[in-house]
């Protein structure tokens, strides 16, 4: 395409990708409401959307790649790149204000009643214990945010070794987090449904755990594009951009661990006895 | 925008302008990434979705015409609930496809994709084929959003009849069929696709502008367009985040909005608002942008005061994130936050003020000339400015408590949006026709379209002001004799109005198929952004060369 082209920007051939995708979508979440509502072949909408969007971002991602390859990431193209994704992050960050707005509607104000007793954590909830499993994941979020940045370092230095070696941590410490999310998940004393306290708690930290899930999938991603000879020390923008999420779903986690599991536990309450 | 060309005259790229015709019909329209093809379907898409929008307010105002229930039983075979629900259903649906499939991807997808990229010397967006997904997931909502009009919805009847707003408990527990769920993905996908957008014009914005084209050399249709994507960057996100709340109330049991579980309706209220106030400047903000050039351009003039109208946009749009509560003033706030938010609120009208004093300082002592969009851009300038100073009187916590959910606030919010923002949309339709269709359009049908739409729109919309007056309730399609007055009046004006929209449409057909070719330049010398430096169309890809600016004159 614009063979006469003169300047550094990206003028892209047509894609299917995106028509593709958004009937993915509809499928998806077509399937989804219906299934939720009893329709017997709603799951199978919903699954055949939810492939589709994966299908889509495996497509589109891998053009990506090749243009990265194929030199078509200038600098002026990169500096795009690091535009979008630091806005797409913005964004996200908002979308957390949406839970933690919830959050602190209830907890900030505990309502009187039955279900909460005008006390936070609600009469009658046994909160989690913050300085056994939130504090050990904690840590682990935090030391994996070492071995990220010395995977960045070391593919930086061109120690392909140690990119390699930085990655395998990171996506190891993060699915160690997922999995003791799940085993404290499976063992909480208090459920999803039903109370103020179990929608706002398994839904800012499941939102929380399905980021961290999709940013080990980023880096994984980046692991094998390490393997596969992608990246060079100047220019690895997708490796960046996964150091870039995997900084942030930290950061979410480290006002999780504060708001909620702190200073939301009888602990938080013991300290804080004006908001008592 | 004051510009020299002399410096740029080879820049048209006039070599690549054939392109076009190596794609295929799908390639072209389907896998698109041009941003002037895309802004095109975008503007198609709008058109289309207008015409339903515009559709079910001509069945609203046919059923207002007189007390009673005449037409909407008529659809439910004489079942006066399911006629009461219908209702609901049209209002909703109007306001949806208003709010998300009619103005923002009119202004936004379509005129912003198409001139913003031009106005600041780029070839494309920063992010051509994310471009197309934006467009793409804004069909699927409207999508998902007209499936939701034929499924269950409430019991024994079909279609989401929430309002707009989807605020439990009637979204919740009143709608237990997938209707409501079907909406609330139409908002998913819509959001995210104005979410990509957003990254994709602030990216462009920041980063492709030609040589010496800075910031504050930028024309204000790119400067509102920044403004506007920043506000829907920040604000969708948490109605993602709180209509997904209704999800899981609806669906598995959460209790974010039940108060049986300790949960807080009100708190869906300030979410929504929280997204919901950012998004009426979402849908202004484009069309002060595009009323600032048309202004200029009848003015042979620069526009007055350019950087003041550019930061009264950063001062609105800043603005506009803390005064949501505005929205919520009978719903038990405190006395002291409807005090902040009253004044809050009322603080806007400074930066608004600026801009409308600031356009008729323009046309001071300017040449001025009268063409379709000019009348287009006055009429804006008129009606915003009487839905602005009702909405400084809604502003009033104290008053509000009165006038809240009345046909004031109807009046109020129809000035503003179908009668500025709309305005600002054939306001640009007039003035970009040439340069996106090579085709003049017809100056005597626009100038009848323009009246028409005017008189008629105002019949309908200011004896409203008198039936809220009145105490006549939002959102009921019944009434008492007494106020069958203003009603009926107000209905007749749908009929002019109906009638300049059939002048329009006759003109667009008429002049795509045997309009005038346009000029690369109609407008003359006060049109100086570098859109009217390109041949009409312009070339598929338009400056192959990048123009260099550097001698562009600042304000």
């Amino acid at each position: 395409m614009a063979a006469g082209k003169t300047h550094d920007y990206h003028i892209l051939p047509p894609s299917p990708w995106p028509i593709v995708g958004s009937v993915a979508a509809v499928m998806m979440t077509a399937g989804l409401a219906f299934w939720w509502h009893d329709a017997w072949w709603g799951k199978y909408l919903a699954g055949a959307g939810i492939l589709g969007v994966l299908f889509t971002m495996f497509s589109w991602w891998s053009d990506v790649r090749d243009e990265a390859n194929s030199g078509d990431h200038t600098p002026v193209v990169q500096l795009h790149h690091r535009y979008g994704m630091l806005l797409f992050i913005a964004s996200e960050v908002m979308f957390f204000v949406a839970w933690f707005w919830a959050y602190f509607n209830a907890a900030l104000f505990p309502p009187a009643g039955d279900a909460v007793g005008g006390v936070w954590p609600p009469k009658g909830i046994e909160v989690l214990d913050p300085f056994v499993y939130p504090l050990l994941n904690t840590l682990i979020l935090l030391l994996s945010g070492t071995t990220v940045t010395w995977a960045h370092h070391a593919l930086i230095h061109n120690d392909r070794e140690g990119l390699k070696q930085g990655l395998w941590l990171t996506i190891i410490l993060g699915v160690i987090f997922s999995a003791l999310q799940a085993y404290e998940y499976a063992h909480a004393e208090f459920g999803f449904s039903g109370n103020i306290y179990g929608a706002t708690f398994f839904m800012a930290t499941g939102f929380h755990g399905f980021h961290v899930i999709i940013g080990t999938i980023f880096l994984a991603v980046c692991l094998w594009r390490a393997y596969a000879g992608d990246f060079t020390p100047k220019q690895h923008f997708g490796f960046e951009a996964a150091a870039w999420y995997w900084h942030f779903v930290d950061v979410v986690w480290l006002f999780l661990f504060l708001a909620i599991y702190i200073w939301g536990s009888d602990f938080g309450r013991a300290a804080t006895p004006y908001f008592g | 925008m004051a510009t020299t060309f002399d410096a740029h005259g080879d820049a048209h790229g006039h070599a690549a302008a054939h392109d076009d015709h190596k794609l295929s019909f799908v390639e072209r329209w389907i896998f698109s990434t041009n941003h002037k093809d895309i802004g095109t379907l975008y503007l198609i898409f709008a058109i289309v979705a207008g015409i339903v929008g515009g559709a079910l307010s001509g069945f609203m105002r046919w059923e207002l015409a007189a007390p009673g229930m005449q037409v909407l039983p008529w659809f439910t075979e004489g079942n006066i609930d399911q006629a009461y629900h219908l209702w609901n259903v049209f209002i909703t649906a109007h306001g949806l496809i208003m709010v998300f499939f009619m103005v923002m991807p009119a202004l936004i997808g379509g005129f912003a994709n198409w001139f913003v990229p031009i106005m600041i010397g780029a070839p494309d967006m920063a992010f051509p084929r994310m471009n197309n997904i934006s467009f793409w997931l804004t069909v699927a909502g409207f999508t998902l959003l007209t499936i939701s009009l034929f499924v269950p919805g409430p019991p024994g009847g079909i279609g989401a009849g929430t309002g707009w707003t989807v605020y439990p408990p009637l979204s919740t527990s009143g709608h237990p069929g997938p209707a409501v769920d079907l909406a609330i993905f139409a908002l998913h996908l819509a959001g995210a696709a104005s979410i990509l957008g957003a990254i994709n014009f602030i990216t462009t914005i920041f980063n492709m502008r030609a040589p010496g084209m800075t910031l504050h050399k930028m024309p204000l249709f790119a400067w509102s367009i920044l403004v506007t994507a920043f506000l829907l960057l920040l604000s969708l996100p948490v109605l993602a985040g709180a209509i997904t709340m209704l999800l899981t109330d609806r669906n598995f049991g959460t209790t974010f909005f039940d108060p049986a579980g300790g949960g807080d309706p009100i708190l869906y209220q300030h979410l929504f608002w929280f997204f919901g106030h950012p998004e009426v400047y979402i849908m202004i903000l484009p069309a002060f942008g595009i009323i600032s050039q048309i202004v200029a351009t009848f003015s042979r003039k620069p526009v007055f005061g350019y950087l003041a109208m550019a930061y009264a946009m950063v001062a609105i749009g800043f603005v506009g994130f803390i005064v949501w509560a505005h929205h919520m003033f009978t719903s038990g706030l405190s006395v002291n936050t409807k005090l902040y938010f009253t004044a809050a609120t009322m603080i806007i009208a400074v930066p608004t003020g600026i801009k409308i004093f600031s356009w008729i300082a323009t046309m001071w002592g300017g040449s001025l000339r009268f063409p379709t969009p000019m009348l287009w851009a006055l009429g804006f300038i008129f009606m915003f400015t009487v839905g602005g100073v009702t909405g400084v009187l809604l502003a009033n916590g104290g008053l509000d408590t009165y006038m809240h959910d009345t046909y004031y606030v109807v009046a109020h919010f129809h000035y503003v949006l179908s009668l500025g923002a709309t305005f600002g949309i054939f306001a640009g339709f007039y003035y970009w026709f040439g340069k996106m269709t090579g085709r003049d359009y017809n100056e005597l049908l626009g100038k009848l379209h323009f009246w028409l739409f005017f008189i008629g729109t105002n019949i309908i919309f200011f004896p409203m002001h008198f039936l809220g007056q009145q105490g006549m309730p939002r959102r009921y399609p019944d009434y008492p004799d007494a106020m069958a007055g203003w009603n009926e009046v107000a209905s007749w004006g749908y009929v002019v109005m109906l009638a300049g929209m059939v002048v329009f449409f006759v003109n667009v057909i008429w002049s795509l198929a045997a309009g005038r070719r346009s000029a690369d330049n109609p407008w003359g010398e006060g049109a100086t952004t570098l859109e009217w430096t390109l041949s009409s169309p312009p070339p598929f890809h338009q400056f192959e060369t990048l123009p260099d600016l550097t001698r562009m004159k600042a304000h």
